[in-house]
């Protein structure tokens, strides 16, 4: 595959380089609501809606502030646009889905520091993507997390079951658990070239 | 905090929670992603402590002078905004003193901005507290940062590299454990560290319970 096209672009993002396992990056969400599979879902579900919102908006941002030869503005234009789009979320989830909205709580404000966000931003940014390549990367960034969120939800739900030893019951463990899962997604990185 | 008594005075502890016993990492798990992403490497991990610890203080700093005129709407907003301020300054000055560092640490420069620990602490602290009362308890937290920071790279740089900020410690038949500075070894290390936390608190309190029982009888 050609490292510029649309489908290595996006399986860059979603596998080779995962957002979580790999670059570390939205560990907050993937150790706090990784505790039940539906949870999981749908946080998966908004963020990666987050992060298609804020990716166009950046690009276009960016396309100006180069322009204008501004590029010091970067950073805090791009968290004013996350922000904004975690609201729009926020509120077009109260009005059509208010079960969700309520099952995802205080996590649905906090997708505006979740740090996969804006390194998704970054990079995008970084790499020169033009518009349709940022698109397929913030989409196959979010199928990555949502993958990662969901499987490590389905390996929490079991582990409910299993007897460990005081000590090491919660962060602890779901911290090793997550580098037995980082372990086998490095099985990808033969896949790619960066 | 909502049951203490609020006093302006500073004590020892203003500045010693952060490190022990509300270490944002260690206890309450607090700004990870810079944690495990950039503690390849002793280097890095100071850095990345020193630029975090920079970008508390001043933040908490601001916050705090400006507790009273910024509406408490758009509070969170105002802060992101001054605190995206101090981590553009920071970006820039790590640039200019060395670039070798700073493609190094990448992208996680200007993930400052995200970093929970310091939104949590303008919230939570800077904005009911005065200036120098916040600025020493940033400079508390923003140690314990670096304190964690320190605790993994120099694992991972010992285990994955075998040696420390760039010098050789097991000599060359020492075989590296490569994992250690690829990213799966960035979570067994901080799984590793809680385990060791968690033990020895397990360990006080049954002692503890222990004493208790002594004197009761």
């Amino acid at each position: 595959m050609h490292p510029d096209s649309l489908a290595f672009i996006f399986l860059n993002a979603a596998i080779i380089n995962n957002f979580v396992l790999a670059l570390f990056l939205g560990i907050c969400p993937f150790l706090g609501v990784s505790g039940k599979l539906q949870t999981a879902v749908s946080m998966g579900f908004a963020t990666t809606l987050v992060m298609l919102i804020s990716s166009i908006c950046a690009y276009a941002i960016n396309s100006i502030l180069v322009v204008y030869d501004m590029e010091f503005l970067r950073l805090i234009s791009y968290i004013a646009v996350i922000a904004s789009a975690v609201q729009l979320v926020e509120m077009s989830m109260k009005k059509f889905s208010p079960t969700l909205f309520r099952a995802l709580g205080i996590f649905l404000p906090l997708i505006t520091t979740n740090c996969a966000i804006l390194g998704l931003v970054l990079f995008q940014t970084a790499k020169e993507y033009n518009f349709i390549q940022s698109v397929s990367y913030s989409l196959g960034a979010g199928a990555g997390f949502i993958l990662a969120l969901v499987l490590m939800a389905g390996l929490r739900e079991k582990l409910e079951l299993a007897e460990v030893p005081s000590i090491s019951q919660g962060a602890a463990l779901s911290l090793m658990l997550a580098g037995i899962l980082s372990l086998a997604f490095m099985g990808f990185a033969g896949l790619g070239t960066s | 905090m909502a049951g203490r008594k609020r006093d302006d005075s500073i004590t020892a502890d203003t500045f010693l929670e952060g490190i022990w016993r509300e270490n944002p990492v260690f206890v309450m798990l607090l700004g990870m992603c810079p944690v495990l992403a950039v503690t390849n490497s002793v280097l890095n991990a100071i850095t990345m402590g020193l630029a975090t610890t920079f970008v508390l203080i001043s933040s908490s700093a601001l916050v705090s002078m400006l507790r009273n005129v910024i509406p408490k709407q758009v509070r969170i907003a105002t802060y992101i905004v001054i605190i995206a301020t101090f981590v553009t300054i920071i970006d820039y000055i790590i640039q200019a003193i060395s670039l070798d560092l700073y493609n190094a640490l990448g992208a996680f420069i200007q993930l400052i901005v995200v970093n929970c620990i310091i939104l949590g602490r303008a919230e939570a602290f800077a904005s009911k507290n005065r200036p120098l009362k916040s600025m020493v308890s940033a400079l508390g937290m923003g140690s314990g940062f670096t304190i964690a920071l320190l605790c993994l790279g120099s694992v991972r740089e010992l285990l994955g590299n075998g040696s420390l900020l760039g010098i050789d410690i097991f000599g060359a038949q020492f075989e590296p454990w490569v994992v250690m500075i690829l990213p799966p070894g960035g979570f067994f290390v901080l799984g590793g560290w809680l385990l060791l936390f968690n033990w020895l608190r397990a360990k006080k309190e049954k002692s503890l319970v222990k004493e208790n029982a002594v004197h009761a009888s």
